[in-house]
């Protein structure tokens, strides 16, 4: 019993080296995709301290949208564009209805209110777009199809194009955000609406512009994931139970840190697919849906703030 | 004018104390009690009864549950779903061993086994607050569920792989098992609920509720005050738990009459149940009830309602209606009213109270 | 642990011998020692920043420091857990009022006396029999507190909804209802206006006569501190200036540089 969950595993891992490398390159590919969604609410939490439970929700409308509009037979760029106006209407509509009425309410009110929100998107998505499982475009887009091959280790790795794609985007982007949160105006602005609502605006930064420049953030970030995400198997709102996933990629990365968002989501995919892989068996599979929760709550124990958050210090 | 306080005097402290001090609150209670015992069940039809007051009960009691943990101490749970699953699993291998102990018992016992388990997946809640505590949950939710799947022996190796409800009978009545009548199973259903909702209401006006709340509204103060916190929020974990699972008993066995655990307990239960604790109220037990009848009820009206007037509505399209319906709903409700119906139950006491002369 | 002895008035309640805490590298308090006798109002006094609330903190168990010991009612200790040290009968209240927001002025005091209350989870569950007496009996106790500090009209309110000043109040009638020894009241009259800050003071006065009930004051107002007090320690920068009667640290070279700078 011990030997198999203690040696087996690593035995197997030291037989077959091309198998491990091909397994922890699809856990990074996961990872990618869950960094990403936890990228999303890591953005909204610094700016409004509102912890967006609709983020994972938002990739798969996103990326619904966008298919949607395609198959109502609209060309693939202009779907683009108008999905990214879909985007920004929705940020618009998210800051007038539910976090300007909010202001200065408990957190613990508005995370439930993304509860709400979360099922209006999805009730809103199915309504218009028909809950159906879609075929993503990602051929009209321009994105790189088929697979690679290396010969390595005295094996053969199987690297899909699109992924290598998503890797170098996801990348971009990151760097993007973080030049745009450190150096800007808007940026800095930002960072102090994340510390304070009402100091923030005693400043005179308008709360509402920032949040709609977040959000709309957000959504960018959420379509660019739902495509990638798309591009690898369907569209449609069953993605949600993975969307989940970026909960314990926050809790490893901390809620306020880019950085840990990244590192946070690489270790949770990577972690959970060679958990899968080689301790699942034991067990009878299928671990791979509860493993990333573990793996988080492990590490809260050991440490509660997070893989770069601060130490609290707790004052009364 | 009907609902004045004036002239009743409060001369002891117990009576201050009483759970419904004024005389009015004491009739309105054994009037609800009175319709939901005789009337309900000789005038409503056996649809009625089994389409929405038992799952009315059953959500009632899950939200019960939800907010002792939630509403009452401050910890968010997303794992009640699961929670449910356990005692419907620990119900229903109780009574395969022991198939002649009366059902009722082994129902109230399956909720001692999720309270177990709630109490340990309640052991982080020491070191971690708010989301990070709700994420956690989660854990518990995702693990419990791949348990009821992957664990054969919990529904007994059937090859459906889901719990079949045997039939068991009480002095020759049927409660369970497809013989059961409505009424039979309502009636059951009533009985636990207001026993439960009895012994709930004892628990939180008292010490126990008490530290519970303090535990929510300022932990640090609470600890120095002499409150052991985990000890606090493992109690909350476990109270919660112990109904969470009972609830779920009840509605494997008194409203599905077997299933499927993906179905039942997945981590979609949890949310609804949550929203029906913040729909009714955080906090409230009355509320519990509000935010069950409310959320129940939505989708039967648009699923049986709407048809029967004559708007046709596809059911998958109901479903979406729903959806957008019960999101607006959650935020319509911590907008306008964060403490939810429960409140505005409150604020209409007091305007009863001084009607016609507000002023 | 030495079990804790009977203290006679005038001697030492409480020990602080060598405190040292820090927060990283941030040193809150550094090396103080000074001690608390059976039946005197203590305050401890200094500028923002001082390290007087970390120090309350230490006392009652809510923060650990690396060094030093704290001896009280005669047993020594390094640390201590927060409900140890609210069992012992260290009751406070806070600078910035830390109430139950959610629940009633009377439920606020009430919880006050969880510690004093016994009946078992069983007899909760019928809130009847022991469950029941005992309600009523803490119950009789709360409400002498109540009457004590004038609060009876806001008996059924919810803290959230009191002004400040009556909330401060609720805080002191929930550290009383714990029946404590030691009583530590960081900053009571903060942000009160002259009448609310003479009543408060009443309250302590009283609290002092009545109750026998040592008190360790943390307070800005100079004026309530040099009347208050038997005696006084002032810290700077988590170090101890002085110690002694209020007449003698108003006389201290070191404090009066402390509180209005030293010309250079």
């Amino acid at each position: 019993m011990l030997y198999n969950i203690f040696i087996d595993p690593f035995m197997q891992m030291g037989a077959a080296p091309d198998l491990l490398v091909q397994t922890i390159w699809e856990g990074l590919v996961a990872g990618v995709l869950y960094a990403l969604i936890a990228l999303g609410f890591v953005l909204i939490f610094k700016a409004s301290g509102v912890f967006n439970f609709a983020q994972g929700i938002m990739v798969v409308f996103a990326g619904l949208t966008l298919v949607g509009l395609h198959q109502k037979g609209v060309p693939a760029w202009l779907a683009l564009f108008l999905t990214i106006g879909v985007m920004g209407i929705l940020a618009m509509a998210v800051e007038r209805v539910v976090l300007r009425p909010l202001v200065n309410q408990p957190d613990i009110i508005l995370f439930m209110a993304t509860f709400g929100l979360t099922f209006i998107i999805i009730g809103l998505g199915e309504f218009i777009f028909g809950g159906e499982p879609k075929q993503m475009i990602a051929d009209e887009l321009g994105l790189p199809q088929g697979t690679m091959r290396f010969d390595i280790l005295g094996g053969k790795v199987i690297i899909q194009k699109i992924d290598v794609a998503a890797a170098v985007i996801a990348s971009l982007m990151i760097a993007a955000l973080a030049l745009f949160f450190q150096y800007t105006r808007i940026g800095r602005a930002l960072r102090a609406v994340a510390d304070s609502h009402k100091a923030a605006l005693s400043v005179g930064i308008s709360l509402n512009q920032i949040w709609v420049i977040v959000w709309f953030a957000a959504g960018i970030v959420a379509l660019i994931t739902g495509i990638m995400w798309g591009a690898r198997s369907d569209v449609s709102f069953g993605l949600q139970i993975i969307a989940l996933k970026a909960l314990p990629v926050l809790i490893l990365g901390g809620f306020t840190s880019v950085p840990g968002a990244i590192v946070g989501g690489l270790i949770i995919g990577v972690g959970e697919k060679l958990a899968e892989f080689y301790w699942g068996p034991l067990v009878g599979g299928g671990i791979e849906n509860w493993v990333a929760y573990v793996i988080a709550l492990a590490f809260l124990m050991v440490r509660p703030q997070g893989l770069f958050g601060d130490k609290i210090i707790e004052r009364v | 004018m009907f609902y004045r306080e004036a002239g009743q005097y409060k001369k002891t402290y117990s009576a201050d104390m009483a759970v419904f001090p004024l005389l009015q609150d004491r009739v309105g209670i054994a009037v609800i009690l009175l319709v939901a015992a005789v009337i309900i069940p000789f005038f409503g039809s056996n649809f009625f009864i089994s389409t929405v007051m038992i799952p009315f009960l059953v959500f009632a009691l899950a939200a019960m549950g939800l907010n002792i943990v939630t509403g009452y101490t401050g910890l968010i749970s997303l794992g009640t779903g699961a929670f449910m699953g356990v005692g419907a699993y620990a119900c229903y291998k109780l009574t395969t061993y022991f198939p002649g102990v009366p059902i009722i018992i082994w129902i109230i016992a399956s909720g001692f086994f999720s309270a177990a388990v709630g109490a340990i997946f309640g052991l982080p809640s020491l070191r971690i607050k708010g989301f990070y505590l709700a994420v956690a949950t989660l854990a518990a939710q995702f693990f419990l569920e791949w348990c009821f799947v992957r664990i054969p022996w919990l529904f007994n190796y059937n090859a459906s792989g889901a719990i079949e409800v045997p039939t068991r009978w009480i002095f020759g009545i049927p409660i369970t098992g497809p013989n059961a009548t409505p009424m039979t199973r309502y009636y059951v259903i009533l009985g636990i609920v207001v026993l439960m909702t009895w012994v709930a209401s004892n628990i939180l006006h008292g010490r126990i509720g008490r530290s519970f709340m303090a535990v929510r509204d300022m932990d640090i103060a609470a600890e120095l005050m002499g409150i052991r916190l985990l000890r606090t929020k493992l109690l909350a974990f476990a109270l919660s738990s112990f109904y969470c699972g009972v609830a779920g008993a009840t509605m494997m066995f008194l409203w599905y009459g077997g299933g499927e655990a993906s179905d039942a307990f997945n981590i979609n239960q949890s949310f609804i149940i949550l929203f029906m604790v913040i729909i009714g109220g955080l906090g409230s037990l009355i509320g519990c009830f509000f935010g069950a009848a409310l959320l129940h009820v939505i989708p039967i009206i648009l699923k049986f309602g709407l048809p029967a007037i004559g708007v046709p509505l596809a059911g998958a399209t109901a479903e979406h209606l729903n959806h957008l319906l019960v999101g607006g709903l959650i935020i319509f409700f911590l907008i306008v009213e964060p403490h939810g119906l429960a409140r505005l139950w409150q604020i209409t006491k007091q305007k009863l109270r001084t009607w016609p002369f507000p002023y | 642990m030495v079990p804790a002895q009977h203290i006679a008035p005038g001697d030492a309640l409480l020990k602080v011998e060598n405190v040292s805490l820090r927060f990283g590298g941030v040193k809150a308090i550094t090396d103080v020692s000074f001690d608390i006798k059976k039946g005197e109002i203590r305050a401890i006094i200094g500028p923002n920043g001082a390290g007087k609330t970390s120090m309350l903190n230490v006392i009652n168990g809510f923060y650990h420091p690396q060094e030093g010991l704290i001896t009280y009612k005669g047993a020594t200790r390094a640390k201590m857990k927060p409900y140890v040290a609210a069992s012992q009968g260290i009751a406070r209240t806070f600078q910035n009022v830390a109430l139950f927001k959610g629940m009633s002025t009377l439920d606020n005091i009430m919880v006050g006396r969880t510690l004093k209350m016994k009946s078992s989870f069983f007899w909760q569950v019928f809130r009847h029999g022991p469950a029941m007496q005992e309600e009523i009996v803490h119950r009789r106790m709360v409400e002498e507190i109540i009457d004590f500090l004038e609060i009876e009209h806001i008996r059924k309110v919810p803290v959230g909804k009191l002004p400040y000043g009556l909330q401060k109040r609720v805080e002191l009638g929930r550290a009383l209802a714990m029946e404590p020894e030691l009583l530590l009241l960081d900053e009571p009259m903060a942000g009160m206006n002259l009448e609310e800050k003479e009543d408060m003071c009443r309250f302590i006065l009283d609290v002092k006569e009545q109750y026998g009930t040592t008190i360790a004051l943390i307070e800005h107002d100079m004026g309530v501190v040099m009347d208050l007090s038997d005696r006084v320690v002032v810290l700077e920068y988590g170090r101890k200036i002085a110690d002694g009667t209020p007449d003698e640290v108003k006389a201290d070279q070191a404090v009066i540089d402390a509180y209005l700078g030293v010309a250079h």
